[in-house]
């Protein structure tokens, strides 16, 4: 535990608190990839969820993809990614950012239909037989509704993308996984404790954060009906 | 494809080491979670705990548990056990929720029942429970399964084996269809797993194909699981 206590130690002195290598810095870089990744994934994959969702089709089809793509190695497609189209080393963002997405998909998407189908049935019927169009019953009936699951999608999603942002650092990415991986190969085993501690308390707050705002979208429709 | 057949050996081995990696924490991790998933199923107070650590378990960056493993086991950085037993936490943080879930599926009247005739509470839940519980718990399992064998290959950041290998060795020499390799053999070996799994399901749980609710709560869930 004396090696926890240095790694805590190592955060607390200052002058890792500055520079291009300084706690700061890899905290924004970390923080911008994650938000980058994840606006472009919503965009796409909650998009593509709430058409399964809203109109029952390819549902099949999107949970067999979901699942095939969590058996893809993040590794492996990062690695390959990076060298396969070239992006060389001063390019590792694109090849990071392809990546990311890709395995922020399943989790934002899953979240988005199955929000989407555990509206009852009779609410959508309601809303329609009063006159609703389809984008009306989706804009104020199913996703209100649903929100709640879309953004456990989304912190699924952000917590995976934090988790892989950290393995990008090994194709020369920012990141608190620099620290880990440029830690590593010098056995500097304190600067590797930082790292998998501060990406662990990085991914802790995101979590904590999004519970929250997940708990806070339930609707107050919904919410009186479940404390009655 | 020739670069395949010149290294089949190497890679056959990477596969049988990958392969040694992943068996330990799918199987252990089924085997702990389903007692636990059962407490967290069958009393409130250890409900509550058992799942609000799981989950905090399983928002921990993969990589940083992996290296922070020597220092919270005290094993030296290339002993396999880091990463068997980090897998080995996550496969639990993941499938205490579905465990937990399965046995929530298993209806009162049907219990009750079994009660009723006399079952006592062991050979009811062996009997009764157990097997109710049976196809979400696969769900789960096939879930597990999929994620552990492509999170082996991070191994390799850490000097350890497994396919992996060939993702790292490959970016280092630049070398693209040794990456393509990596990421086709944890497919394939992915791919392997699950289908034992089906027909290993197919062989105990011969009624859950038939039964529509069953297969119902399978498919949520995975979707859950995915999302988690």
């Amino acid at each position: 535990m004396n090696a926890i206590a240095e790694a805590v130690a190592w955060i607390g002195d200052p002058a890792h608190w500055t520079g291009p290598d300084g706690i700061p810095t890899r905290l924004a870089e970390h923080l911008g990839y994650t938000g980058l990744t994840v606006l472009i994934a919503v965009l796409l994959a909650v998009t593509l969820g709430l058409y399964i969702g809203h109109t029952g089709r390819f549902r099949g089809i999107s949970i067999g993809a979901t699942g095939a793509l969590r058996a893809l190695p993040t590794l492996g497609l990062l690695t390959y990614l990076a060298i396969a189209f070239g992006f060389g080393i001063r390019l590792a963002l694109i090849p990071t950012i392809i990546v990311l997405v890709v395995l922020a998909i399943p989790p934002l998407l899953a979240g988005a239909y199955s929000g989407v189908e555990s509206v009852d049935p009779r609410t959508v019927d309601a809303a329609r037989s009063m006159g609703m169009t389809e984008w009306q019953i989706l804009w104020k009936v199913e996703i209100p509704l649903a929100l709640p699951l879309i953004i456990g999608g989304i912190r699924s999603a952000v917590l995976q993308v934090v988790a892989t942002a950290t393995v990008a650092a090994y194709i020369s990415l920012g990141g608190l996984g620099r620290y880990i991986i440029d830690a590593l190969p010098v056995r500097d085993y304190t600067k590797v404790l930082v790292g998998a501690l501060l990406v662990t308390l990085l991914a802790l707050a995101l979590e904590g954060i999004l519970i929250l705002i997940q708990r806070l979208t339930v609707p107050a429709g919904v919410r009186a009906t479940r404390s009655a | 494809m020739t670069w395949v057949l010149a290294n089949i050996e190497q890679i056959w081995s990477l596969t049988l080491d990958h392969i040694l990696l992943s068996v330990p924490p799918i199987l252990v991790g089924f085997l702990l979670a389903v007692p636990i998933g059962w407490l967290a199923h069958r009393y409130r107070v250890s409900r509550g705990v058992l799942l609000t650590v799981c989950g905090l378990l399983y928002t921990i960056p993969s990589l940083a548990l992996i290296v922070a493993m020597p220092t919270l086991l005290g094993t030296k950085i290339l002993n396999p056990a880091n990463l068997i037993v980090t897998l080995t936490i996550y496969a639990i943080a993941l499938m205490v929720r579905t465990a937990t879930d399965a046995f929530d599926a298993v209806s009162k009247d049907v219990t009750q029942s079994a009660t009723a005739v006399g079952f006592g509470g062991w050979r009811r839940f062996w009997q009764v429970e157990l097997p109710l519980a049976g196809p979400v718990l696969l769900a789960g399992l096939r879930v597990v399964s999929t994620s552990t064998v492509s999170l082996v290959t991070l191994g390799a950041l850490v000097g350890m084996s497994g396919l992996g290998y060939l993702f790292t060795n490959g970016y280092q020499r630049n070398f693209a269809t040794e990456i393509l390799t990596g990421i086709v053999g944890t497919v394939l070996i992915a791919i392997v797993f699950d289908v034992v799994l089906v027909i290993l399901g197919r062989m105990l749980l011969p009624w859950a194909r038939v039964d529509t609710a069953a297969r119902r709560n399978a498919k949520t869930a995975t979707t859950k699981a995915v999302t988690a």
